[in-house]
């Protein structure tokens, strides 16, 4: 594939600890391992759709570890798009749950049977509904902002969206609406660019050389980095994400990523040979410094094949919602997002 | 006695004063100008937006999420329409996370023809908005039932529609059914609450002391009792139908007037009582008559209560058309006015089964 980026240039040693290096990699891991089991049910019929973030985990990984989770605005409000199943296990989140929303069962905890795999919701964690139109999150995005910022402390919004859909309006309104000089808001923008719309290759839509080059005209902190590396991925969200923390203000993070298995179902689910694979790179880097050895991944990764086909085992005997709820949750009656 | 821009102004002075209403905002909402129509001036948590009304109801939904309770202004209905996909997000939140994320909004928003404002000026939302499941839907034809509803639908944990009928917005109450508290001297609530001319950097509104009055969703309003057809409006149509009914009682005429006041939920066992009595209703609503509410109201009926029926039941409604034309004869033939609507219900009353 050609595109007309400039290379990015790779991040200095970082600082990061052996331990952290560690836990990432076993996220990264255990995130791959999700997908490719998601993909699994597909293929045999155990779910409608696929879609998700395989080849993202270098960068999804540390943005999940570096979120303030928790409920109200003292904490990070997350808006994603469907490919963060990354960010959200490195939250804390449980692999079973992507199993249930992609088989539509019941006990689906986001959406209960009503929405497609990878559209994560937690109101606990203010991971608000992941949703289907492209964009869309980024005009929702300074209104969470809005109400951190006046409420004080150091809670962000963070939200992220692939590199096609920031020609939709939406990603400018998250532009104008998070740097008007009166009240600049503490918004993480995010692009992963993955450089595919679904078909359309980067240069067939963007003019701009680079993404990131958009905030400079609102006077907003920008930057791309190589999101294939988690450790130059780790630095860079911390960096950023300390910059929206203290100074109130917003930055513009794009991240080039790989999408090894395609846009999603729809397009194969099949493994794309092309594109560079984080943890390919990741796990050569840790052999070479000694710090797991390739039996030790090995095992690591058999370890979660073997518990994500067991939980795969399970969810396949959960129930289907009942035709009979369509009706249910229409219209709150308790003000849930104002009881603290 | 207050009109209708007015009342909503003391509505939202009551729910920033008492009940946690932390934003109002929309293009030219906050000062200098306080809303296109007035109806904002002197509130202290309104504040101009970029023009971008998907930034608007982006950030309604987003000040909701994070529990603050807003009320996003569309400057005209007619810009509401590249907000559709927002919006349905807005109405789905509570439904597609199962009853996790519960989304306190409002989205008010002018509507609807009367003041010759032309092709982009003149949509009605009624018909749109009913067909986002999700959102409560207010539309009041008093300033009375404007403050009430507002204040329902700011208290409301789920997103709201408030349309306020452009043609309405000077319209005063009838006597007797003012607002608690308000000065029954138009002037003397002018010189309180109406931003002056020229340089507004000094003004501070003087509030009249008004109470918690909320009208709630899903109760009507029968303005006339009558025995012989019923006549189910809301909004510009709604006192229409009112004098329509006044004059044809000259006429012998006994016509049972509903205001719906609120589309969603909406008074259906008002609706059912009177027609069971009166065998004849007509529906009157002025957006445009294919996929119309009223045909929804006009089809329950025929389902639930056909065998009550003596004629059949009628919708006047706008015609199909793409917009309401400028010119006054445009204007007067695109949506429902006094004639057509006495004229309706004068063939409804004699109608045969
Ligand atoms: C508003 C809207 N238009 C079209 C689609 C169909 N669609 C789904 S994903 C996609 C491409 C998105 O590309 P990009 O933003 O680069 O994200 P990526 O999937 O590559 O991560 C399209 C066109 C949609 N979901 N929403």
């Amino acid at each position: 594939m050609s595109t007309n980026l400039r290379p990015v240039p790779s991040a200095p040693e970082s600082q990061i600890s052996p331990e952290l290096l560690l836990r990432m990699h076993e996220l990264m891991v255990k995130a791959r391992a999700l997908e490719e089991r998601l993909i699994h049910m597909y293929k045999q019929g155990d779910g409608y759709f696929w879609i998700g973030g395989p080849g993202e985990e270098a960068f999804n990984v540390p943005l999940g570890m570096l979120v303030q989770k928790g409920r109200g605005p003292q904490f990070d409000y997350c808006h994603f798009h469907y490919r963060n199943s990354g960010t959200w296990l490195a939250m804390g989140g449980d692999p079973i749950d992507s199993l249930r929303q992609m088989k539509n069962t019941v006990t689906d905890p986001f959406s209960g049977g009503r929405n497609f795999v990878g559209h994560y919701s937690r109101r606990e964690w203010n991971v608000v509904p992941v949703s289907s139109p492209i964009e869309v999150q980024h005009s929702m995005a300074p209104g969470t902002a809005l109400a951190q910022k006046r409420a004080g402390g150091r809670g962000i919004t963070i939200v992220t969206g692939g590199d096609a859909g920031t020609a939709e309006g939406d990603f400018s309104t998250c532009l104008i609406w998070s740097s008007r000089p009166a009240n600049l808001l503490p918004v993480l923008m995010i692009v992963t660019n993955n450089k595919w719309g679904i078909s359309t290759a980067y240069q067939g839509q963007h003019g701009e050389k680079r993404i990131s080059e958009r905030g400079k005209a609102f006077g907003i902190e920008s930057k791309t980095i190589d999101g294939n590396d988690p450790e130059t991925s780790y630095r860079e969200i911390a960096q950023a994400m300390e910059y929206v923390r203290s100074e109130r203000k917003p930055f513009l993070l794009e991240a080039m990523v790989s999408r090894l298995y395609g846009h999603s179902s729809a397009s194969g689910a099949n493994r794309m040979t092309d594109e560079a694979d984080c943890l390919v790179g990741f796990e050569r880097k840790l052999e070479e410094r000694g710090l797991r050895s390739r039996k030790e991944m090995d095992d690591l990764r058999a370890r979660f094949t073997a518990q994500l086909q067991e939980a795969h085992k399970k969810v396949r005997d959960e129930p289907q919602p009942d035709g009979k709820t369509i009706h249910d949750n229409i219209f709150a009656d308790r003000d849930l997002v104002r009881e603290n | 006695m207050s009109n209708m821009v007015q009342a909503i102004r003391m509505a939202l002075h009551v729910a920033e004063e008492r009940h946690d209403l932390t934003d109002v905002f929309g293009e030219d909402v906050g000062p200098p100008l306080g809303g296109a129509f007035t109806a904002t001036q002197g509130i202290k948590c309104a504040w101009n937006t970029p023009l971008d009304e998907r930034g608007i109801v982006g950030a309604s939904i987003g000040l909701g999420l994070a529990g603050c309770r807003n009320v996003g202004e569309i400057q005209f209905c007619d810009y509401a329409y590249n907000t559709i996909d927002l919006l349905k997000l807005a109405g789905m939140m509570y439904w597609v996370s199962n009853g996790d994320w519960n989304l306190p909004m409002t989205i008010m928003t002018p509507v609807g023809s009367g003041i010759r404002g032309s092709i982009y000026h003149s949509h009605s939302f009624d018909a749109t908005a009913t067909h986002i499941p999700g959102f409560k839907i207010a539309m009041p034809s008093t300033p009375r039932d404007a403050y009430g509803l507002l204040l329902s639908c700011i208290v409301d944990p789920n997103p709201c529609f408030f349309l306020v009928p452009k043609a309405l917005m000077r319209v005063r109450n009838a006597p007797g059914e003012e607002i608690p508290g308000e000065p029954g001297d138009d002037r003397a609530l002018s010189k309180l609450i109406d931003a002056p001319l020229g340089d507004r950097s000094k003004w501070q509104p003087q509030w009249p002391e008004t109470p918690d009055l909320f009208v709630p969703f899903g109760e009507g309003r029968t303005v006339r009792k009558g025995r012989d057809v019923t006549v189910v409006s809301y909004g510009r149509t709604l006192p229409l139908c009112a004098k329509a009914a006044e004059e044809l009682s000259q006429e012998n005429l006994d016509v049972e007037v509903i205001d719906l006041r609120s589309l969603w939920p909406y008074d259906w066992e008002r609706v059912k009582e009177s027609v069971s009595r009166t065998g004849r209703v007509l529906f009157v609503n002025e957006d445009t008559e294919v996929t119309n509410f009223g045909e929804h109201l006009v089809r329950r009926t025929t389902d639930e209560l056909f065998y009550h029926l003596a004629a059949p039941p009628k919708l006047l409604a706008g015609a199909f058309v793409p917009g309401i034309g400028l010119a006054d004869n445009l204007e007067m033939a695109s949506v429902p006015q006094l004639p057509s609507i006495r004229a309706a219900i004068a063939e409804l009353a004699v109608m045969e089964a």
